[in-house]
């Protein structure tokens, strides 16, 4: 245990502010570390009903960064709390269920199934992938702001909405989410993108476009979260590209409360438990006691 | 980080990667390796464990991008990260077995015919192999065979009667498995095939390696990559 690295993120307490992204992440891990030692675990995007998945080239390279095009594969959310839940409890960390639906009507009977024992809702409104995973809502404050004044109405868990970088509106839509009454936030998910392969002079996606995320994307993610930190007083989970205890730290220190580690699970299984152990090693050299100190001294 | 013991290129463009050290894993299972500091390539890469012992483990891969060219640059002493095992690998089999192995599809097929060959619940074990140019490694697998057939430039599948084995197993470009699975009537051939997909995180997570079966959608680094051959619909 890392007392320093012990967070609050609205009324939750976590051990540490590491935690994994949707989508990322799985019980898979438990072969790498003890998954216990994560602040929290982000459940992959999940629907009312199971979804297939986007057909073709799933995951794509480019300069330090990876193009994905899923498209929310996943087995419902029926499945999820029947099957994969209770696994999840028995591990001692932080719930998070990431959720997706194409109307609001879906995002509250979905909503309306999750059960106490998870902590934490992530509303997402960001994936880029299909029309089911939300983005709609998550391009301007307006749609954002009905969504999440909707969904509050039907759970008394805490609620923290997925915020998308395609939009012009970031800050806007995040302070719509903190009126309707959001717990905390969630920044960025991946970023429109596109590959091209010339030899076949076509799309490398059948849906063309695809979610660019990876070290590529953080000097931008940390932007965003710098932009929207300054404008609301909610907290806010960074994620974009992190990879290290520095770049958790960043995020910190432009204003996150905890961060999100997505694409880097895929270069080291183990990446999550070195971020935790980087990030209080760098507390202790530098004599800090906690993130506190530290979290969003950058204005 | 582990050793590496040798990385000797055996054929145009494909390589032998021995690296130092005692590492877990069945025949068919795979590794994620990364042979590279820093994030570039993001993805490590899988391959096929082709040989275990006690203390070490070798790969076979072909230079294809960036990922494996980096890889080839490697030498002795080098020290490479190696994630794994991961997936389900070739089950247990008896009686007669045919190892059906197309191209690079050979990596798998070796440790599998090494410990096949003296399984004494097998009777025998033969080995096609095809290859599009020029034929490798056939030294090693003559000596874990009961009988090797090789073919250059034709189709590997061929050349073999699945329906004469009790046990199949093959890897290789989907349009070999697809016409081996194809060519069984009997009941009693069991046909076990390794498939290959494009992988993020080789543990499930990242559902990039989705294939479909008649099962539904199963993952191919956790499900797999070793499937039973009719229940794998070929892109």
């Amino acid at each position: 245990m890392h007392n320093n690295l012990q967070v609050k993120f609205g009324p939750l307490l976590f051990k540490n502010p590491v935690v994994a992204a949707s989508g990322t992440f799985g019980t898979g891990y438990q072969q790498h570390f003890d998954l216990s030692q994560l602040g929290g675990i982000c459940s992959k995007g999940l629907t009312l009903e199971p979804k297939a998945g986007n057909k073709g080239i799933r995951i794509w390279e480019t300069a330090s960064g990876i193009m994905n095009s899923i498209g929310l594969e996943n087995i419902g959310i029926k499945s999820y709390l029947k099957q994969e839940l209770p696994i999840l409890r028995d591990l001692k960390v932080r719930i998070i269920v990431n959720v997706s639906g194409a109307t609001i009507e879906e995002y509250i009977k979905i909503v309306s199934l999750i059960p106490e024992e998870v902590d934490l809702i992530e509303l997402n409104i960001s994936c880029p992938n299909v029309q089911e995973g939300g983005l709609l809502f998550g391009m301007t404050s307006q749609t954002a702001r009905e969504l999440v004044r909707e969904v509050r109405k039907v759970t008394k868990l805490p609620l923290m909405v997925k915020l998308s970088p395609n939009t012009d509106d970031l800050v806007k839509i995040a302070q719509s989410c903190e009126e309707e009454g959001a717990d905390g936030l969630s920044l960025i998910n991946t970023f429109k993108a596109m590959a091209v392969d010339l030899d076949q002079r076509k799309p490398v996606f059948d849906n063309v476009y695809a979610g660019l995320s990876g070290p590529a994307i953080k000097p931008i993610a940390l932007r965003m979260v710098h932009e929207v930190c300054q404008k609301v007083s909610i907290p806010v989970m960074g994620i974009g590209g992190i990879c290290n205890g520095r770049d958790a730290l960043e995020f910190i220190m432009v204003g996150a409360t905890c961060i999100q580690v997505g694409t880097a699970n895929f270069m080291n299984p183990a990446v999550c438990l070195q971020i935790i152990e980087e990030m209080d090693r760098y507390l202790k050299k530098e004599g800090i006691h906690s993130l506190e100190e530290i979290r969003g001294i950058i204005k | 980080m582990a050793k590496i013991i040798f990385n000797r290129k055996i054929a145009s463009n494909i390589y032998h990667l021995k690296i130092e050290g005692k590492f877990e894993g069945s025949r068919g299972q795979f590794y994620m390796l990364r042979g590279w500091d820093g994030y570039h390539p993001v993805l490590s890469r899988p391959f096929s464990i082709f040989d275990l012992d006690s203390q070490s483990i070798s790969f076979i891969y072909q230079v294809i991008g960036e990922g494996t060219r980096l890889l080839s640059k490697l030498k002795k002493e080098d020290t490479i990260q190696i994630f794994g095992p991961y997936g389900k690998g070739f089950p247990p089999a008896k009686g007669n077995v045919a190892l059906i192995g197309g191209g690079m599809g050979l990596a798998p097929l070796y440790l599998t015919a090494r410990e096949l060959k003296v399984d004494n619940k097998v009777e025998l074990v033969d080995i096609y192999l095809g290859f599009k140019e020029k034929a490798f490694l056939t030294d090693c697998f003559e000596k874990v065979a009961h009988k090797l057939i090789i073919d250059i430039g034709g189709l590997i599948s061929q050349k073999v009667n699945v329906n004469l084995y009790d046990y199949v197993f093959a890897c290789g470009p989907e349009e070999m498995m697809k016409a081996i699975v194809k060519q069984k009537k009997e009941q009693k051939t069991q046909i076990f095939i390794s498939l290959e997909r494009r992988m993020g995180c080789g543990l499930g997570a990242c559902l990039s390696c989705t294939c479909q079966t008649s099962k539904g959608n199963k993952l191919t680094c956790q499900d797999g990559p070793v499937f039973r051959g009719e229940e794998i619909f070929f892109a």
